[in-house]
């Protein structure tokens, strides 16, 4: 499809950036502030030859996703913080099981019911953690309705490369707010898909990695007679309690993330050159920290932003070099301090400020700026 | 109106937390009077012998926080099972569920089929508004075939549940489904409810004028109403076929109407006995 220009909402964005990434099935249900993804995809599905299901729970939407991507169609859900808590031991399946989906947390006020139409950053943890085991996952954080699309794109592409589930992390405030999007002509869209198992399916061993520690996938429906188990399972995907087989399976699942950290983090350097106070920031209220630093700026204070377009994997050594770059770091996030704890662990002794603010308005541009002029005037 | 001046519900509601969220035109208003109803003709002068618990949805905005009562508004679709926790530690009490469709039939069917089959003492009260109002008119697993809804763009695939058939299935001892147009044969209804031992519902059919009437094409409240008003209603005693719920061919009445041993008392036999072998 030619190029097309939308007026329209983040979650939208989002919609259209999985489509365009060729996501075929959608297994959803209503949440404020996501249901618009899945109003939109029970729109837009049938008409690119795609599946969409409303379920009767999140928990019905997150595994009946991952049925789906068991069989090679690209599968996605949206949901918000609650829809998130009841996905949780799913997504650790899909992590054990190696599965590639996408799942779009809009992030609302929490904990438990909150407020729902609010918009808040407190699940940026839970993303990472939030299932039992020992994991990683991979979770963007976009700040504009432009990179919804965008980093839902990047997120299938991810998701397909290193089979396993992708978070795209947004606010309520980027879910909800309209802006111009640009959808780009599909031909130039860079559109991954995962590495398949070619072969004598009588040799194939479907969990043996290859060097770049991710298995090729065998698809179920396809000769390969597929297997897959939550259990700790050997190459050929048989279940085990050997310790050396867990030990080596806990090991991969984690490094085939870590190991190519550098090449999935996506970060913003914006006016950080020359910059002795830093913001660091993701989501709405890195567009807060944008105005207040160009204000600073006017008044001769030199601060600048390390923006996050990814938080997981972390950006330890990103952090680590801002650190030696600048003398104070001001952590902006709608919450009470998550990313704030990851920061102060990669960049001490550099001074952290935490500027939490877990209500449903971000920080608002001249507060980022009265926090830049007090660090200013330490 | 009571001789003081006042609407007999207000003795119930807790006036400052009044006007209440629903739409006008929304059902769940005469839901509130009808339960009072069934209330006030208990003999309860308040609400001191209930406990109230409700999920997530519109539904569930019918007792918290409006009734002067003990109150839990819970998580999406657990109202059940929160409720099974506080019958066990506190018998006595009357404790009632209040809650919508999507909640007790989707993400809460399974503890609401459940319950029924343990016929815990509690008293179901289902604001069944074929649609999901609160997130602006989702499809349900009570919508019915063909419905246009927010995430049925092109029509419904999907069959709804009939939820007064499937309770009674489970083991209830007492189901019945009335609609806002019926609120005297409702609070009748609610007040045997109330009364019986075991697991009681009701279903309480409900026009959503601004989620499901607008999308469905059924009309305004009125409108609702009137179609409401001209479903069929069950003979005493008549045989329970199975049939999917369409729009005109959704049978009102009871479904269930027995005394099946309840929860409580059942494990009370089971292991009542122990104490004496201890």
């Amino acid at each position: 499809m030619p190029e097309r220009i939308m007026f329209t909402m983040g979650d939208i964005a989002s919609a259209e950036g999985a489509l365009s990434a060729g996501c075929k099935y959608f297994g959803g249900y209503p949440i404020t502030p996501a249901t618009e993804i899945a109003e939109w995809m029970a729109l837009r599905m049938p008409e690119v030859g795609g599946s969409f299901v409303q379920y009767e729970d999140e928990i019905a939407s997150i595994t009946s996703v991952i049925g789906a991507s068991w069989t090679g169609v690209k599968s996605m859900t949206a949901t918000s913080g609650p829809g998130v808590s009841l996905m949780l031991e799913a997504i650790g399946l899909a992590v054990m099981t190696e599965t590639p989906l996408v799942l779009v947390n809009i992030m609302r006020g929490g904990p438990s019911t909150g407020q729902p139409t609010r918009g808040q950053q407190g699940d940026v943890m839970q993303a990472k953690w939030g299932s039992h085991g020992d994991y990683q996952i991979i979770a963007l954080t976009p700040a504009s309705v432009q990179e919804m699309f965008d980093q839902t794109v990047q997120a299938f592409n991810l998701s397909e490369r290193y089979r396993v589930p992708v978070f795209v992390l947004a606010d309520e405030t980027v879910g909800h707010m309209r802006e111009r999007l640009v959808i780009p002509d599909e031909k130039d869209l860079k559109i991954e898909y995962r590495k398949l198992a070619t072969g004598d399916p009588a040799d194939f061993l479907p969990f043996k990695p290859d060097d770049d520690l991710i298995p090729p996938m065998a698809l179920l429906g396809s000769k390969y007679q597929f297997y897959a188990t939550g259990l700790t399972h050997d190459y050929r995907g048989y279940p085990t309690d050997k310790e050396d087989v867990q030990l080596e399976l806990v090991a991969r699942l984690n490094n085939k993330i870590l190991h190519n950290a550098d090449k999935i983090i996506d970060l913003e350097r914006f006016m950080l050159d020359d910059a002795e106070i830093a913001v660091v920031a993701y989501g709405t209220p890195s567009r807060s920290a944008r105005k207040a630093i160009k204000e600073a700026r006017e008044a001769g204070i030199k601060a600048g932003m390390l923006r996050l377009k990814t938080v997981w994997p972390f950006p330890e050594d990103a952090l680590a070099d801002l650190a030696s770059e600048v003398k104070h770091i001001i952590v902006a996030e709608q919450n009470f301090g998550q990313v704030y704890y990851m920061v102060k662990a990669a960049a001490a002794p550099t001074p952290i400020h935490l500027m939490a603010k877990p209500a449903g308005m971000p920080q608002l541009p001249h507060e980022i700026l009265d926090k830049i002029r007090e660090i200013d005037s330490l | 109106m009571n001789p003081a001046g006042k609407h007999f519900a207000l003795q119930y509601l807790r006036e400052e937390t009044l006007q209440s969220p629903f739409c006008p035109g929304c059902g769940n208003g005469i839901i509130t009077n009808c339960f009072f109803k069934a209330v006030s003709d208990l003999g309860h002068d308040d609400l001191s012998k209930f406990a109230f618990v409700s999920g997530i949805g519109c539904g569930a905005w019918i007792p918290s926080p409006h009734f002067r009562a003990d109150t839990l508004h819970t998580t999406h679709g657990r109202a059940i099972a929160f409720a099974t926790g506080l019958k066990f530690a506190r018998p006595e009490l009357e404790v009632v569920v209040i809650s919508g469709d999507g909640d007790l039939a989707a993400i809460g069917g399974n503890h609401l089929i459940h319950a029924a089959r343990r016929n815990i003492d509690l008293t179901v009260i289902c604001s069944n508004n074929f649609i999901y109002g609160m997130t602006g008119g989702q499809v349900g697993p009570t919508t019915f075939y063909g419905d246009r809804t927010s995430t049925t763009p092109y029509g419904n695939p999907e069959r709804p549940f009939d939820l007064s058939r499937l309770v009674a299935a489970a083991g209830a001892n007492y189901v019945a489904r009335w609609t806002t147009a019926h609120p005297n044969q409702a609070a009748r209804s609610m007040k045997t409810a109330l009364e019986r031992k075991g697991f009681t519902f009701i279903e309480m059919v409900s026009q959503c004028p601004t989620a499901y009437g607008r999308r469905a094409k059924t009309g305004d409240s009125t409108e609702m109403l009137k179609w409401f008003k001209n479903l069929p209603v069950r003979k005493k005693g008549e045989a329970i076929e199975h049939t999917v719920p369409t729009h005109q061919g959704m049978d009102l009445g009871v479904f269930a109407d027995r005394h099946e041993p309840e929860f409580t008392e059942a494990m009370e036999q089971t292991f009542g006995q122990l104490g004496e072998i201890r």
